[in-house]
């Protein structure tokens, strides 16, 4: 147990996050220095399958907590089963997300122990993970050690870590453990986002700036005289054409800043500093000039796409491909060309 | 309503950050009060003025966090507490939970806690979850939306943001919160708040007097901070007799690098 690799899996309604199997192979890495065996925590209710996805994806053991009070996460409920089983383990991992932080670090507090959130590199150096993780919204990076207390508690970010090949029929032990739920607060409802694909997971992202507004040949509808909503209007068409795009790529949807604040998309939809940090295949910007807020939210995309009127924008210096040009004619012009391309 | 609402000073989002010396360097860049916080304070100030009480802005940080508190009390904050001791410097999130469940056991009778989401420095997000933990209080993280308060029977409904939308949240008080951009508007400090804020008198306890005899040892080390490498990235400007020219150039580009 004193070498164990803990991997808390990650999922929404049953549906694990692709990250958790990230981090599952990242765990094999770490097992592997240690001397050790990969555990997959599995909580909820009505999640045993999720125990057979984890061994395929590489866990010799799965902790499988399945009550009706873990059935909806609730961060208090969560942390006191974790703590509970992860109190002996040489190392806990979890897939970076929204939930994994908030449960990392509370866990942390009940162990007494550190926490490093969203590595996106580590080596294992004297039985010690030394992770790399961005701070100053990746302006810099840290490495950051845990070196005396356990277990070492890291949260991995998502499509930082390759995926490993699932095998088919893989098997493990499979170790039910009772839960006490012991939480105050109650879940009332959940609302979906606007449907698309998330952000944070997404292979591909086709991103709107200010610059979607920007289309003076659009005539607004008759009656419309405030400039404000004229100009909001003339938005929510430009965003339009990035939606198709993103549709006819399977990508999800972003925005700058400058865009959210203008009330163009909602907050959810920002990449950046103060928003979501995104590390797509594939960023395809358009109209976004590329404010050193935006670009610390998506600079490590492995290939940027630029597309601006303004020859000048710093966006072209981070982008392998760029066009000038207006986004207007050359977004429904791309979304053509690909769908052909593509074949879709 | 008696609320706390925690604030710490960072370097302005808009400053070079380097590596000087092994340390992180931010020139003569301005610090500012960490802009996750300004949410904090208004939703601190706003649930203040639909159910009446007192806003305490806390800090913990060298003296120069001063500056922080003072741009809450200019918002409208009531009283601001310095915890500031050099047995605290260069803590991880671990001892910082612990000083602000402290300070904020001391203050006493608080009923709600109002943080930001993360600090724009260290990028770590945890501390106000680990603080709720310290306190044995729920943690409401990433709160867009207060949808009811209901100050005598202690409870509130909150809109918590989660990758795949909203998840809504009734809680017994006191408890956590913590601020995204989503929750509400920060105002300006008006020109009486700054004033205000420029004459007030803000306490500093030190480690001692939040109750901690001895301050534990961070658990977390940074053996080494680095430069990002500098990505050199030679756009390939693609250019058309017409816009269908170009987008069409482009998508042939992208299909023969296999980018898609």
């Amino acid at each position: 147990m004193a070498n164990t690799v803990l991997v808390y899996i990650d999922h929404f309604n049953g549906a694990a996050s692709g990250a958790s199997w990230e981090t599952l192979g990242a765990a094999r890495k770490v097992a592997e220095a240690l001397g050790g065996g990969v555990t997959a925590l599995v909580l909820g209710s009505g999640v045993e399958a999720l125990a057979q996805q984890a061994f395929e994806f590489g866990a010799d053991e799965v902790f499988l907590a399945d009550a009706p009070g873990l059935k909806d996460y609730r961060a208090e409920a969560y942390a006191t089963v974790v703590s509970k089983l992860a109190k002996d383990a040489a190392a806990l991992l979890f897939p970076n997300s929204s939930r994994t932080r908030e449960l990392a670090g509370m866990v942390a507090v009940d162990l007494e122990t550190g926490v490093t959130p969203d590595a996106i590199a580590f080596e294992v150096k004297d039985g010690v993970i030394v992770a790399t993780r961005p701070i100053y919204a990746g302006k810099l990076l840290v490495k950051e050690t845990c070196a005396k207390a356990r277990p070492q508690i890291v949260t991995l970010r998502g499509r930082a870590f390759p995926m490993p090949p699932p095998q088919s029929g893989r098997k493990g032990t499979l170790t039910k453990v009772e839960a006490a739920v012991e939480a105050k607060t109650e879940v009332v409802e959940y609302k979906a986002s606007e449907g698309g694909v998330s952000l944070t997971d997404a292979a591909i992202i086709v991103s709107g700036g200010r610059g979607v507004s920007n289309n003076p040949k659009l005539a607004p509808p008759a009656g419309m005289t405030d400039e404000k909503q004229i100009e909001v209007w003339r938005a929510q068409q430009g965003f339009a054409l990035v939606r198709d795009l993103a549709a006819a790529l399977g990508a999800a949807v972003g925005a700058s800043r400058a865009a959210v604040d203008a009330g163009y998309v909602p907050y959810a939809y920002q990449v950046g500093q103060t928003g979501k940090v995104v590390s797509p295949d594939v960023y395809i910007a358009c109209g976004i000039s590329g404010a050193i807020q935006h670009l610390a939210g998506m600079r490590t995309s492995k290939t940027i796409i630029a597309i601006n009127k303004d020859p000048e924008a710093p966006i072209f210096k981070m982008a392998r491909f760029g066009i000038v040009g207006d986004l207007h004619e050359l977004v429904p012009a791309l979304t053509a060309a690909l769908k052909q391309k593509l074949g879709k | 309503m008696n609320i706390v609402v925690c604030v710490k000073q960072t370097p302005d989002t808009a400053a070079t950050i380097t590596v000087l010396d092994g340390k992180v360097s931010w020139g003569d860049a301005p610090l500012v009060i960490n802009p996750w916080d300004e949410y904090a304070v208004e939703q601190a100030l706003r649930t203040k003025e639909a159910h009446g009480g007192k806003v305490v802005a806390l800090s913990l940080g060298p003296e120069a966090a001063r500056e922080a508190l003072k741009h809450a009390l200019a918002m409208g904050c009531d009283e601001a507490i310095l915890v500031s001791d050099p047995a605290l410097e260069g803590k991880d999130s671990l001892v910082v939970s612990k000083v602000l469940a402290s300070a904020i056991q001391k203050i006493g009778g608080v009923d709600m806690v109002f943080v930001g989401r993360q600090a724009v420095d260290s990028d770590t997000g945890v501390t106000g979850p680990q603080l709720a933990r310290r306190l044995g209080w729920p943690a409401l993280s990433l709160v867009a939306a207060v949808s009811a308060l209901d100050p005598a029977g202690k409870s509130i409904t909150v809109e918590r943001m989660i990758d795949e939308g909203r998840q809504v949240v009734r809680s017994p008080l006191p408890a956590v919160l913590s601020a995204v951009k989503e929750l509400n508007e920060p105002r300006y400090p008006s020109f009486m708040g700054i004033r205000k804020a420029s004459k007030a008198t803000i306490p500093v306890w030190s480690a001692a007097e939040v109750g901690l005899t001895s301050v534990p040892a961070a658990v977390l080390a940074w053996p080494e901070i680095i430069a990002p490498p500098k990505v050199e990235t030679k756009c390939e400007l693609i250019e058309g007799a017409t816009p269908a020219e170009a987008a069409a150039k482009l998508a042939d580009r992208l299909v023969a690098e296999k980018v898609l």
